[in-house]
């Protein structure tokens, strides 16, 4: 049976996520101002602490398991990219020791 | 030369490759632990094609979330992919058609990561189609395995800050200052304590563009 709910839901979500992708390129024709262009090179940097905060922000460090698992995991990271900079490596690893700790430790 | 390109962008796209196939097969468990199969790993890995959206739509999948309020989140989770076109808008001003805009409908964090460095339409073009196959490909074999393995998936999620940490590392280690990360941190965090974690994004994105704006010919970014 189709989840028509669902459908709505994923066709929405994508409607609105391409019409943002579109939307700069459709708004500066032939000419980008100043700023856009200023944007365009700062961003990045920004956006990406933003997405990290982002993904971490239902963490609650006065109730449950007070972010321990979040912060080990992330620092599992951020350590093993500093020390390697294997993409995969930091993932997986980090990923696996977060399922670990939530599932086995922290229960 | 389209061989070399392709051979190039295959090259390129690994470490985008390992960390979609990770992520990916964890959305596709994901979607199955909550009853929803490989069709709809397929349909928004189509549809959408943003791991964080396809993360939040498996919430409002199951929390029957109503399509006004569907609309406003993805406007918020969605908003930073403004900022890809706006740099990309001038760098892409010269290529036209169909490849074009596939290229703006797959323009991801990852592949933004990668053809913003590039000048070549062939390249941008391969790296943008390896990279969402890598990604729909992760979400069908994730969906597939978690239907037929007993598998405890929670946590695997986890795998997408992993991803967003290990790019901030990388851009931390591969800039001389960091006025621009400190400042995508400071703005997040203190709009997080401030505005909650349902309502912090669209603050945080102001937060931030008003301070680089401010930062503007002041400091060397």
């Amino acid at each position: 049976m189709f989840d028509v709910h669902a459908g709505y839901i994923v066709m929405i979500s994508g409607a609105v996520t391409v019409m943002l992708r579109v939307l700069p390129f459709a708004a500066f024709g032939k000419r980008r101002p100043d700023f856009v262009l200023y944007l365009g090179r700062v961003l990045p940097p920004a956006v990406m602490m933003m997405l990290a905060v982002y993904c971490l922000r239902g963490v609650n460090i006065l109730a449950g398991s007070h972010g321990i698992p979040e912060a080990v995991a992330c620092v599992m990271v951020v350590a093993l990219h500093v020390w390697k900079r294997n993409t995969l490596l930091s993932i997986t690893a980090g990923t696996v020791a977060y399922m670990f700790m939530i599932q086995a430790v922290f229960v | 030369m389209r061989a070399g390109v392709i051979r190039r962008a295959i090259h390129d796209t690994v470490p985008v490759m390992t960390g979609y196939v990770v992520l990916g097969m964890g959305f596709g468990i994901l979607l199955s632990t909550k009853g929803y199969g490989a069709m709809w790993a397929l349909f928004t890995g189509l549809a959408i094609y943003s791991g964080t959206m396809q993360f939040v739509c498996v919430d409002m999948f199951t929390a029957g979330t109503g399509l006004l309020s569907c609309a406003g989140t993805a406007l918020m989770v969605s908003a930073r992919h403004i900022f890809y076109g706006v740099s990309m808008s001038e760098r892409w001003k010269d290529i036209h058609g169909l490849r074009k805009a596939y290229m703006i409908y797959a323009l991801t964090d990852e592949t933004y990561s990668l053809v913003c460095e590039s000048d070549d339409e062939d390249y941008c073009f391969w790296v943008s189609l390896l990279d969402q196959s890598y990604w729909v490909a992760g979400g069908v074999t994730g969906s597939l395995l978690g239907e037929i393995l007993p598998f405890d998936s929670r946590g695997i999620d986890f795998a997408l800050t992993a991803l967003f940490v290990s790019i901030c590392v990388e851009q931390w280690m591969n800039s001389e200052n960091h006025y621009l990360a400190m400042t995508g941190l400071a703005a997040s965090v203190l709009c997080l304590a401030v505005f909650g974690a349902d309502g912090f994004l669209i603050p945080a994105m102001i937060a931030i563009t008003v301070t680089l704006f401010i930062l503007r010919g002041k400091i060397d970014v």
